[in-house]
């Protein structure tokens, strides 16, 4: 079986080669048939690939400890969902992962724009089988999935912490997000080499770019819940490497998304835009480059490996080719259109971009300290979490309020005297919100406080943008309500779905400041019949069991749950030791209040043998609303993603005579 | 021995999709790739010009209409965005117009 993986592999990484030499070639040259068998051997790259995943997917499912792979990181005590997820448990695995994501984006979206923007798929065809050339490189000479070994009886089993549903979604989440960025990166590289700066490239890849930026966030919330409910150490998000590695991908994507609505509207900050969609990729790259050097150390990083340096290689490629298209390109992307004035929306998005850039790059700084001091300095130095905090309130605050700014700015120019009237009410509900909070006691923390009233402030424009567009809607069709809500968000997608991502984003503000600035924890060593007390809570341990799991024997401490005289039940926190893995993970009990958000978070950190139990427990309040943020992020993104059958008439028309002619061959 | 066979398979059907345009065209009129000429590309930068003006301009409408700008913002921008618009639509009729005897003094 390990042949025909091998053989699929080798057969990817030909058939990259090709529509990288080839479709080059053929782009170059004009060559039409010899483009089309670029674009196709791309597409069958994705088929090979198929083939090779579904051969390791068979070896897990079949125990087939002959793979190396799969003994490394499998068992057959494994249940099943764990042996599908071991897939991507280790970097081999990873690795293909990747190139199987990239591959079936790279055959979709080549497909997809081959009509409207035939000229420049031809360009795209080999940037993107560059790319797939490098990790089937890897796969085929550096780090193969199919090497043999002598099958031992049993497997090593997968690592515990990796034992656990998010795992099964989270990385491939992740990777369609990080991987997804590559198109949009090709499409407007593809752009620069064929010379076609118009705003082809953009339109044919504004959806999947969202797209990948989805699945970047969606995929970093799962692994955030995945830390909060598995790692136990009861929080969600540690500024580890591999965690930053794809926050700033995806924070360059962010700002891509709106700078592009300048160029889209004033036809301007076309430099800009290049050069942030490249800088998403390679931070993506970079951040792969994280996972599987084995560099830093990070709960996600995996043993240390041969790939480092090749990685490294292929990010220098990637960061020179397109520094490189630009400067080369660069008088013909310049624009005449300038910014009018400082207040306007197309300026408020710059500043927007500009606090995203700098928080990604101070983060990318502070991510890659380690490295840098280690070459520099030879002795290996680690910016804390203080580092991060700082900057992610000096950045992050100034971006919350001009989530709510931007988007009541008009274009090209505004006056003070009118946004004053326009903000006047998001203002008002701020300024209440921040004098109740103080009220309520809430002023103890100055940047929670600040959170909390920018919040208030985003959530009030964005309520008064939507009862406005209705209220004027059904003043010029005399539609009932539901209609004309309906009507305004179906007419105007990408806007309103915009909104929502705000009010997502918002949600996930205030589920970060609640939860971090107002949490309260405590500790102690109980004995059976002992309490502890914590945020109005009060917890008694009563009892300790241990049973036998699938493949691990599983130990559970019980608490009875009070606040005041309200008898809340139990929660249970313990451990699992797992027999084939040898290793013990803790497992934290949880009790959600979903009135009001918040968690009493359990965490058993110590069974010992006297029947005691060393318990550290947090009352995280509104912690659950960072994860509502992610449905209602989702649902933005659906929003804005989904057709908008009058934009595609307008832009069939505007591409028609491009199309016709390019559909048909030269005939001179 | 049948995965090797099954690689093998695999080997010619990748080979025959690849060869596929060559097989299904052997000798075709032209095997030139069309690129978009000069005046193409004049053309569609000028009708992503007028998309761009009009849209601003509807855009300036709506939110005037929902209040979202005020009268006095209003006045200060329209004027420049309607002159942008019809400037856009004569360049895109310029365009249009040498592109067409452009395609009549190639057909003649």
């Amino acid at each position: 079986m390990a042949e025909l993986g091998r053989a699929a592999l080798l057969l990817t990484l030909g058939l990259s080669a090709y529509a990288l030499l080839v479709g080059g070639y053929a782009a170059w040259r004009g060559r039409r048939r010899l483009a089309h068998s670029a674009r196709n051997a791309l597409i069958a790259s994705f088929f090979s690939t198929l083939v090779a995943a579904l051969v390791l997917v068979a070896g897990f499912l079949r125990d087939d400890f002959s793979l190396a792979y799969v003994a490394d990181h499998s068992s057959k005590a494994l249940p099943t969902p764990y042996k599908l997820s071991a897939f991507w448990g280790g970097q081999e695995g990873s690795l293909l992962l990747w190139l199987l994501v990239l591959t079936g984006y790279a055959a979709l979206a080549v497909w997809l724009a081959r009509k409207r923007a035939r000229d420049l798929v031809v360009w795209v065809t080999p940037v993107l089988g560059g790319i797939a050339l490098g990790f089937s490189w890897l796969l085929v000479a550096v780090s193969s999935p199919f090497d043999v070994i002598a099958a031992p009886a049993d497997g090593s089993g997968l690592n515990p912490s990796l034992q656990n549903p998010y795992m099964v979604v989270h990385p491939v989440a992740l990777y369609l997000g990080y991987v997804g960025l590559a198109v949009p990166f090709a499409f407007a590289m593809g752009a620069l080499l064929s010379g076609r700066t118009d705003e082809r490239w953009i339109v044919a890849t504004r959806r999947w770019t969202i797209v990948a930026w989805t699945a970047l966030g969606i995929g970093q919330l799962l692994g955030a819940h995945w830390a909060y409910v598995e790692v136990g150490w009861g929080g969600y998000y540690a500024w580890d490497p591999v965690e930053n590695a794809a926050l700033m991908p995806w924070l360059a994507a962010t700002a891509f998304l709106h700078s592009v609505m300048i160029q889209e509207k004033r036809g301007m900050l076309r430099v800009w835009n290049v050069t942030l969609v490249s800088l998403a990729f390679c931070l993506s790259l970079f951040g792969t480059f994280l996972t599987r050097s084995g560099v830093v150390t990070s709960i996600h990083s995996f043993s240390k490996s041969t790939i480092g340096p090749w990685f490294l290689g292929f990010i220098v490629v990637a960061v020179v080719f397109a520094i490189g298209m630009i400067w080369y390109r660069l008088p013909q992307l310049r624009t005449t259109a300038k910014l009018e004035s400082l207040v306007s929306r197309e300026a408020a998005f710059l500043y927007n971009n500009l606090l995203l850039v700098a928080l990604s790059l101070t983060i990318l700084w502070g991510t890659a300290w380690p490295m840098v001091s280690e070459a520099v300095r030879g002795e290996t130095m680690v910016v804390g979490r203080p580092y991060f905090d700082f900057f992610l309130r000096i950045f992050g605050l100034p971006l919350l309020l001009l989530m709510g700014i931007g988007p009541l700015v008009a274009w090209r120019r505004a006056s003070l005297r009118g946004l004053a009237r326009t903000f006047a009410w998001p203002a008002a509900v701020a300024l209440a919100t921040g004098v109740a909070l103080i009220a309520l006691g809430a002023g103890s923390s100055t940047p929670g406080l600040v959170a909390y009233t920018f919040s208030a402030f985003v959530l009030a424009s964005i309520v008064h943008e939507f009862a406005r567009g209705t209220a004027a809607r059904r003043a010029l069709t005399g539609e009932p309500i539901p209609t004309a809500f309906g009507r305004l968000i179906g007419r105007n997608r990408r806007r309103y779905g915009g909104y929502v991502v705000h009010a997502a984003v918002v949600l996930l503000a205030i589920g970060i400041a609640g939860s971090s600035a107002y949490d309260s924890v405590s500790e102690g060593r109980l004995a059976k019949g002992e309490s502890l007390a914590v945020g109005g809570y009060t917890l008694t341990y009563r009892s300790l069991g241990e049973r036998e799991g699938p493949n691990a024997t599983e130990v559970r401490a019980v608490l009875d749950v009070r606040r005041g005289q309200k008898d809340l039940g139990t929660v249970k926190a313990g451990k699992n030791a797992y027999s084939v893995e040898q290793q013990v993970s803790n497992e934290v009990g949880i009790r959600t209040d979903y009135l009001t958000g918040e968690d009493l978070f359990v965490i058993a950190e110590q069974v010992n043998d006297d029947g005691t139990v060393f318990f550290r427990i947090f009352v995280k309040p509104l912690v659950n609303l960072i994860w509502l943020a992610g449905i209602v992020f989702l649902l933005g993104s659906v929003i804005a993603l989904w057709p908008d059958a009058r934009e595609e008439r307008r832009l069939a028309t505007r591409y028609a005579n491009a199309r016709e002619r390019s559909d048909t061959p030269a005939t001179t | 021995m049948i995965w090797v066979v099954l690689a093998a398979v695999l080997a010619v059907a990748v080979v025959i999709v690849v060869a596929l345009p060559f097989l299904r065209e052997p000798a075709p009129a032209s095997d030139e790739l069309h690129a978009l000429d000069p005046a193409e590309r004049s053309l569609l930068d000028a009708e992503e010009a007028r998309d761009r003006a009009l849209a601003a301009l509807q855009e300036l409408e709506a939110d005037h209409r929902a209040g979202r700008i005020s009268d006095d913002d209003y006045r200060a921008v329209v004027g420049s965005l309607r002159r942008d618009a019809a400037e856009a639509l004569r360049a895109l009729d310029r365009v249009s117009a040498a592109g067409t005897s452009d395609a009549k003094a190639k057909i003649h």
